[in-house]
């Protein structure tokens, strides 16, 4: 975006999950592997969008990237902190200038914390502040910020609904004035007229902070909307990546163009006179994936070498990744 | 398929199912929830009518109403006629219910987990239903289960007889659901939120699939949803709920094209495109919907409403047409000029 270096750094980021047999004497027999080498770059005050249906490895690249799952190889860095080799101090303060909004709502908020509990507990960690009276101040702004009112502070998650436990979410991930925001698709549990909401107070917010976010998502359409760049994944792997307008108008990869049709576009006539790709079977299984290109099974252009040979991470055109042979 | 779009395919069918100012409410501790608030319509035969609106608007309910689905007590179904080819579901006893459900209408819903057995094997499940339904006995039984294992795409279903629901994922569940749903030939399918748990290439194989059947036996389909995308491609005619009320139905492209209520009008600027780029923030709606707690007073919408008028708030509009091709909304005000209707 600017000349400064980029934010976050991924190279070659790897999480397999061992597989074990066995109740006393466990054997590992086999490893998931859900994220199976990632390589991109996010730059400062930018939406990366990570899309890819359920299984692809989405979710735990978000996770494993922040540190909450030990990587199993490879490295991010975030702002110049080696993540992988950090520990105490610099860790704590990857921490504080990394932080995270889960998908679900109701799961991702302690029932039996008030909103301060939860939105201080940051502030508590990190030392921000050093009295009670000043980390009420501190809440209630940024209860203000997210739009819920400073006088329900003392309330707990039950008593709000999907959209206002997910403004909590946002407030305490905000608490530690973060630089870069892992949003783990945070409006897919929310009611349309919820999610207009959140989307535009995150991009509010983003405009206000100069916030980073990784934005990972299965809502295309939303992507497109909200994320500058966009990376598509599949099975654990990068299967393209580009600027949202490139990847939206020229996709390169037949599994980005697939998923491209199936969005369903809310305009009957334009709906029904597009042509749909529809792909046979489901995404096969992580532990044992398909050889060469982890695709070919259920790819429409797979010949020999597809089977044969892992295709490449290369540019196809300037800021335009793919791993495809047929590009 | 544009063409069936022009056509209005079932224009000469006759009424299937006809509902007629049906009410539901809960009796919970909590108090009564006012879930479905007199709400009329009707499906043609063969048609499909999509039932849009957020969680909690009564989409549901008012469907499991009249299959005679919902528990009661605490569900009260406080008033209404249900109508089916003439004969009101809601005055069944529940063993006439029984040969109702599953012959005539069957319902798929969301989760395809949790509404099979588990313990029982696929093909045990769909036989199940024929012969209870249809009496067959085991063997034709299996082979009318295996046709139809086949014609909702499962390659090899011989084979794939004895295993069970964990084998399958996610989009074959939701497959053998249609299958069982579609075992007695029903005249009508009422499909809940059919794809919202699976992935947009699945969703894609699901709504094909479901169309595809349709358009062979000529099943009419209610078909509920709170993704305008998918409703855009698979219904004839669209009803849009909230808070328990009808407020607008209209055809898919008249709905689409000139949304009346300023509900369906703010719902539809809060969808990004997946197709368009960028060129606005989206519009929300302020606010939630209301607490289905208290007795409805007003238009429901009323307070998230832009184009709010004082009648809003003390009457609450009936559905009226506007303009022809049976459009109708439930609102007081003209949205394109904000002047009173």
């Amino acid at each position: 975006m600017n000349g400064s270096p980029p934010l976050v750094i991924v190279d070659n980021l790897t999480k397999h999950f061992p597989v074990t047999r066995g109740i006393i004497i466990q054997r590992k027999v086999g490893a998931v592997r859900a994220v199976d080498g990632i390589s991109f770059t996010i730059d400062q005050g930018e939406t990366l969008g990570l899309v890819g249906e359920s299984g692809c490895g989405k979710t735990t690249a978000g996770r494993t990237l922040l540190g909450l799952y030990p990587a199993t190889a490879g490295t991010v860095t975030i702002d110049g902190h080696n993540i992988r080799s950090a520990k105490g101090r610099e860790m704590l303060l990857i921490r504080r200038i990394a932080q995270m909004i889960f998908q679900d709502p109701y799961a991702s908020l302690n029932p039996r914390w008030t909103v301060h509990s939860i939105i201080s507990e940051p502030l508590r960690v990190h030392h921000l502040f050093k009295t009670e009276a000043e980390r009420v101040e501190r809440v209630q702004e940024l209860m203000g910020l997210v739009g819920l009112s400073g006088r329900l502070i003392n309330r707990f998650p039950h008593e709000f609904s999907g959209g206002q436990r997910q403004r909590i979410g946002v407030a305490r991930a905000l608490a530690s004035d973060p630089r870069f925001i892992v949003c783990d698709e945070p409006i897919s549990a929310l009611d349309v007229s919820i999610q207009a909401q959140v989307v535009n107070l995150l991009e509010d917010l983003q405009d206000r902070f100069g916030l980073t976010y990784l934005f990972i998502a299965h809502d295309l359409s939303m992507v497109r909307h909200i994320c500058d760049r966009v990376a598509v994944m599949y099975l654990g792997l990068m299967a393209e990546l580009a600027d949202r307008n490139e990847l939206y108008e020229h996709p390169l990869h037949p599994y980005t163009i697939a998923l491209l049709s199936a969005v369903p576009v809310p305009d009957p006539r334009k709906d029904r006179a597009r042509r749909r790709i529809i792909l046979a079977g489901d995404v096969p299984s992580p532990i044992n994936p398909p050889s060469g290109c982890r695709f070919h099974p259920r790819c429409p252009l797979a010949d020999q070498q597809c089977s044969d040979e892992v295709p490449e991470w290369r540019l196809a055109a300037p800021s335009h990744w793919v791993a495809c042979h047929k590009v | 398929m544009l063409s069936t779009l022009e056509a209005g395919r079932c224009e000469s069918m006759g009424t299937l199912l006809d509902v007629k100012d049906l009410k539901t409410r809960f009796h919970t501790p909590e108090g009564t929830v006012y879930a479905v608030n007199g709400i009329s319509f009707h499906v043609k035969e063969g048609e499909t009518l999509a039932v849009v609106g957020e969680s909690g608007c009564g989409k549901s309910v008012s469907m499991l109403s009249i299959l005679q689905l919902i528990l009661v007590p605490p569900g009260e179904i406080a008033g209404g006629q249900a109508l089916y080819r003439g004969v009101d579901l809601l005055k069944k006893s529940e063993s006439e219910m029984e040969a109702i459900r599953g012959q005539e209408v069957a319902m798929i819903f969301q989760d395809p987990m949790t509404s099979l057995n588990p313990v029982l094997s696929i093909g045990r499940q769909i036989s199940e239903t024929l012969r209870t339904h249809k009496g067959m006995d085991q063997k034709e039984a299996n082979r009318r289960t295996i046709e139809l294992l086949e014609m909702v795409g499962i390659s090899d279903p011989a084979h794939r007889l004895g295993d069970y629901p964990h084998q399958f994922s996610g989009g074959m569940r939701q497959r053998v659901m249609i299958a069982i749903a579609l075992a007695c030939n029903p005249s009508l399918l009422i499909a809940d939120e059919p794809t919202t748990a699976l992935d947009v290439t699945i969703q894609a194989q699901i709504v094909e699939l479901v169309t595809k059947i349709r358009d062979q036996v000529h099943m009419a389909v209610i078909w509920i949803t709170h993704d305008l995308g998918v409703v855009a491609g698979i219904a004839d005619r669209v009803m849009v709920m909230y808070a328990g009320f009808i407020v607008e139905e209209a055809s898919v492209v008249e709905l689409y094209e000139n949304p009346c209520h300023p509900y369906t009008s703010a719902l539809l600027g809060a969808l990004p495109r997946v197709d368009r780029r960028r060129d606005h923030r989206l519009k929300s709606i302020p606010g939630a919907p209301p607490s289905l707690l208290v007795e409805p007073h007003g238009c429901p919408f009323s307070a998230r409403c832009e184009v709010v008028i004082d009648r809003c708030k003390t009457d609450n509009p009936l559905l009226t047409p506007v303009g022809q091709d049976h459009h109708n909304i439930a609102c007081w005000v003209d949205i394109n000029t904000g002047a009173p209707r």
